[in-house]
């Protein structure tokens, strides 16, 4: 069955053929389980991602609540979690499995794999005029090994000695001992093993992801037409292809410290009484090897986030996006900067003074690329005739976000500041609102975009604007007043505050911070009932191009089945960018260039 | 029995605003799709303006509440962390301006371009110009940033004085334990292998080297005020990071890399009492790299005093040599005999760990 289907869907049809049907049979487990068609693999990644945010979010409230409320009991709580919070209690241990479960949750399983691998599995072979990936079976194991890697880090959280308790950042000694911490035993080797599939996942989509836009572009359709989108979902995958692989190379390393005896990372250690025999290792190898793939993943998280907020921002402003030829650019060396900035989350290891300089000249460079993204949006909105569609509220969300959470970056890219910055709540307002909060909104952005064409209904919009205006207004409200309380000095990943005089003073905004995440969690929830409630009953899409956008989506069939388009696939003619040119709204992709149409 | 009210409450409040959407749907479906659009842009678009006012009056109400809890004010209690505190006003400088300025821009812009009947957008894809204006400009200011920042950097990591008092400090899974050089100036050698070599050498220390007989090994840190003091920074068992936010400054200790950071006090603990207004004020060392369940509770205390009252401090504090070998101290008016088993036996050749 699959190599027909391999066959048929990775024609490419530049002649008349008609698309037919398959004739073999499509079972329940072909079309809906093992699916090997982008959009119901994007689906799965989808509700995948969502069901990991709930579960990572409320890790947060979760361990919020103890920061809230150092000295509080609560009965509830030891009902809910047993031996984790004795007493009524969250105990240390397990307050720092959380921190580190949230951590590794939403910054893999949800804003890595639950954004690019829902977004580029929709959008890739439809905007660029595709009927399918390069490899759909391939692109199918992307997502079954995404959902194994879910399984085995799920398992994780319900061993005894706990889940890996050493931050997502999981640094040796501390992750490869397990006498230094109860997390550090089976716990820490599940999560390694459910990374390693995680790898092979996101690999997986990377190639398919590229080979696709590099071969698979309909006539007309060159890479200069392509939607920045694309672009952005391209040069995503490079990175992730070139960088998650060293990451791999770290874990496996840490699995062997673990498991047989060497000393990869390990030298001159005495753990809970004991002398231990490694020698010759450097626990700074590690960081190395971990921060070579995380800098690129927070950029692999960002730029989804980017390319869609210009699609969103241009559409709803009935404007080309500005400087598509810059932003290009800009993404480009973004991409190219990413790989060689990792050191500036070490500058504190006691690493060579220069070679820490040579990073901060390089992580500073990369504001540039950045700053130019942010006013060619600014520029795009100015004198546009914008529409407030819920998209458009988070694409401009988005860009507030990214403004705030970039430019504290250029704090703590500077190494003489980062000595006193480095491991504080400055750290965590920087990456949350930068990372977290704006590469949400840029996910929020898509999925109230793209949902009518996914599913054929709109989201409901009263909740959609509640959800809009109760996140950023809470987001705000929780990480901006965190810069202070780095500037005092305050570490992060800290259980209890009470008994230190030069933190303890922030006990009442702790407190504020933590019932507001509450509420901004309440509203998520708001979402996710909206998103599969609309799902069965949604209002139906009448409208083939609902937004009136110019992008060949907007083309297929309300509900596009296998192969996308019926017929042919359309054939480009202009970039996507056709928006109140000429006196006219909007002009389509696959509409001809008229004589006497002026050039852009 | 509350907390099923609780529930039940968030249920039904969650069931409310569910119904009002749903409600509000078929309003606007009644009403029309132009209407409802129009209608939503006018109160989005004055929600965005309104965001904006609020948040920088928000912005500037954080500041009041919480600029004083941090330790700029009072300024560095370092000589060399006042650079630290320059670089943050310049960077603050520059990066609000530009926080500022393009926020507004933003939420000024969809306030005034939203949907208007008549109006059409302004079909403007690029120009050059523009873009060129926009890159060189940040980085020109981000070129000052960099160039202020590694003239700092450099002047913070370069050696210490030498004359710079040095001690010693150790991170382990809980605490942090400090060595003094005592009166010959120099730390005898340290070798992770002699753990407990004697009993109760937790930083195992080599006593076979003379240089550590009249080693101090203290839990507590003094530091004479004005004077330059190195910091050399190991740690036994997993990563861990010497945080010392008054003096802004802050280095990992590592197990098998030992690391050096130095900075030269500028006001004993008695003085920043006065000057902070806490009479409870201390100079905390908290540990700034994840290290376990007990990580939030690693906290060290610096005594900063006059040069007169740490030299008092260190004559009163005992070698460590003295404590395992209490036979060699002179104050020690007990019997000569000397016990054999006290004798440290090093199972391992000694490196030196300074």
């Amino acid at each position: 069955m699959s190599t027909a289907t391999l066959h048929e869907t990775t024609h490419h049809d530049t002649h008349g053929d008609a698309h037919h049907d398959h004739h073999h049979q499509e079972t329940f487990i072909t079309k809906y389980v093992f699916s090997q068609d982008h959009k119901t693999i994007a689906k799965q990644f989808l509700v995948t991602g969502i069901i990991w945010a709930i579960i990572g979010g409320l890790f947060s409230v979760i361990f919020r609540l103890q920061l809230a409320n150092p000295e509080a009991t609560y009965p509830w709580l030891e009902d809910m979690l047993g031996h984790w919070a004795q007493g009524g209690k969250l105990q240390p241990e397990f307050y720092y499995a959380l921190v580190t479960m949230h951590g590794t949750i939403l910054v893999f399983f949800v804003l890595t794999a639950g954004l690019s691998g829902t977004f580029a599995n929709f959008l890739i072979p439809l905007q660029i005029g595709a009927r399918d990936m390069a490899s759909p079976m391939l692109n199918m194991l992307s997502y079954w090994f995404f959902f194994l890697a879910s399984v085995i880090m799920m398992s994780s959280l319900f061993v005894q000695t706990g889940p890996a308790s050493g931050g997502w950042t999981i640094y040796p000694p501390l992750s490869a001992l397990g006498d230094a911490s109860s997390g550090s035993k089976i716990g820490m080797d599940l999560w390694l093993v459910s990374m390693a599939m995680f790898i092979v996942s996101s690999l997986l989509g990377g190639l398919n992801y590229i080979s696709t836009i590099l071969n698979m572009r309909t006539k007309g359709m060159s890479m200069t037409r392509m939607p920045l989108t694309i672009w952005a979902l391209f040069f995503t995958a490079v990175l992730g292809v070139l960088s998650f692989p060293v990451l791999l190379s770290g874990a496996i390393l840490l699995l062997f410290d673990r498991n047989l005896g060497t000393s990869f990372y390990l030298s001159d250690i005495v753990v809970a009484g004991k002398i231990l025999p490694n020698e010759g290792g450097s626990a700074i190898l590690f960081q190395h090897l971990f921060w070579f793939l995380g800098h690129p993943e927070v950029y692999i998280i960002l730029l989804p986030a980017m390319g869609m907020s210009s699609e969103i921002l241009s559409v709803n402003s009935r404007k080309p996006i500005f400087g598509y030829m810059a932003m290009v650019g800009s993404l480009f060396a973004i991409t190219i900067l990413a790989f060689l900035v990792w050191a500036h989350h070490m500058f504190v290891t006691g690493l060579n003074p220069f070679l820490g300089s040579v990073f901060v000249l390089l992580t500073l460079l990369i504001a540039v690329p950045s700053a130019i993204k942010v006013f060619n949006w600014l520029t795009t909105l100015w004198k546009g005739n914008i529409r407030f569609t819920p998209a458009m509220m988070f694409a401009i969300g988005f860009v507030s976000l990214f403004i705030s959470g970039g430019l504290t970056g250029i704090f703590l890219g500077n190494s003489a500041l980062d000595i006193h910055l480095h491991d504080t709540y400055f750290v965590i307002a920087h990456f949350h609102i930068v990372m977290g909060v704006a590469s949400f909104f840029g996910m929020f952005a898509g999925v109230y975009h793209w949902y009518p064409k996914m599913f054929g209904r709109y989201l409901n919009n009263t909740l959609a604007y509640i959800h809009f205006w109760v996140t950023i207004v809470g987001a705000y409200l929780i990480f901006w007043p965190m810069h202070y309380e780095g500037l005092a000095g305050m570490p992060r990943r800290y259980y209890d505050f009470s008994n230190w005089e030069s933190f303890k003073m922030f006990g009442g905004l702790n407190q504020f911070i933590s019932i507001v995440a509450l509420i901004v969690f309440a509203v998520q929830i708001l979402f996710v009932i909206n998103f599969f409630y609309s799902i069965w009953k949604g209002r139906k899409v009448k409208d083939l191009n609902p937004w009136n956008a110019n992008t060949l989506e907007w083309t297929t069939p309300l509900r596009p089945g296998h192969g996308n388009w019926p017929g042919d696939i359309p054939e480009v003619h202009r970039w996507p960018y056709d928006y109140s040119k000429d006196g006219k709204d909007f002009i389509a992709q696959d509409v001809p260039v008229g004589a006497d149409e002026s050039k852009h | 029995m509350k907390e099923f009210y609780f529930i039940a409450i968030v249920v039904i409040v969650f069931i409310v605003i569910f119904q009002i959407a749903k409600a509000s749907e078929y309003v606007s479906v009644l009403k029309g799709e132009e209407k409802s659009r129009k209608q939503n842009n006018k109160i989005n678009a004055f929600l965005m303006i309104a965001f904006l006012v609020f948040g920088l009056f928000g912005a500037w109400y954080c500041n009041e509440l919480y600029y004083g809890k941090t330790l700029f004010p009072q300024g560095s209690a370092s000589v060399e962390g006042e650079k630290i505190d320059l670089m943050l006003y310049i960077t603050i400088a520059v990066t609000g301006s530009v926080f500022i300025i393009t926020q507004v821009l933003l939420f000024w812009f969809v306030f005034k371009y939203q949907e208007k009947d008549g109006q059409k957008a302004f079909y403007f894809p690029h120009n050059n110009k523009l873009e060129l204006l926009w890159t060189t400009v940040p980085a020109i200011f981000l070129t000052v940033l960099v160039v202020f920042g590694l003239k700092y950097w450099f002047k913070m990591t370069a050696a210490a004085p030498a004359d710079a008092v040095v001690v010693e400090i150790t991170g382990h899974q809980f605490a942090w334990d400090m060595r003094y050089p005592g009166t010959d100036g120099k730390l005898g050698k340290k070798n992770y292998k002699l753990y407990n070599q004697p009993s109760g050498n937790t930083l195992g220390v080599d006593f076979e080297d003379p240089e550590s007989w009249d080693d101090l090994h203290t839990t507590e840190m003094h530091l004479p005020v004005g004077k330059p003091v190195k910091l050399v920074i190991n740690a036994m068992d997993v990563i861990h990071d010497v945080g010392l936010s008054h003096f802004r400054m802050k280095m990992d200790a590592v197990p098998g890399i030992p690391t050096t950071m130095w900075f030269t006090p500028k006001y004993t603990t008695e003085e920043m009492k006065k000057r902070t207004g806490n009479p409870n004020f201390v100079y905390e060392i908290s540990c700034d790299q994840m290290c376990g369940k007990g990580h939030f509770s690693m906290r060290g205390v610096i005594v900063v005093e006059s040069e007169a009252d740490y030299k008092n401090w260190l004559a009163q504090q005992k070698p460590e040599y003295l404590t395992f070998y209490p036979e060699k101290d002179p104050t020690n008016k007990k019997t000569e005999t000397i016990d054999s088993s006290m004798v440290s036996t090093p199972i391992a050749q000694t490196v030196s760990m300074k």
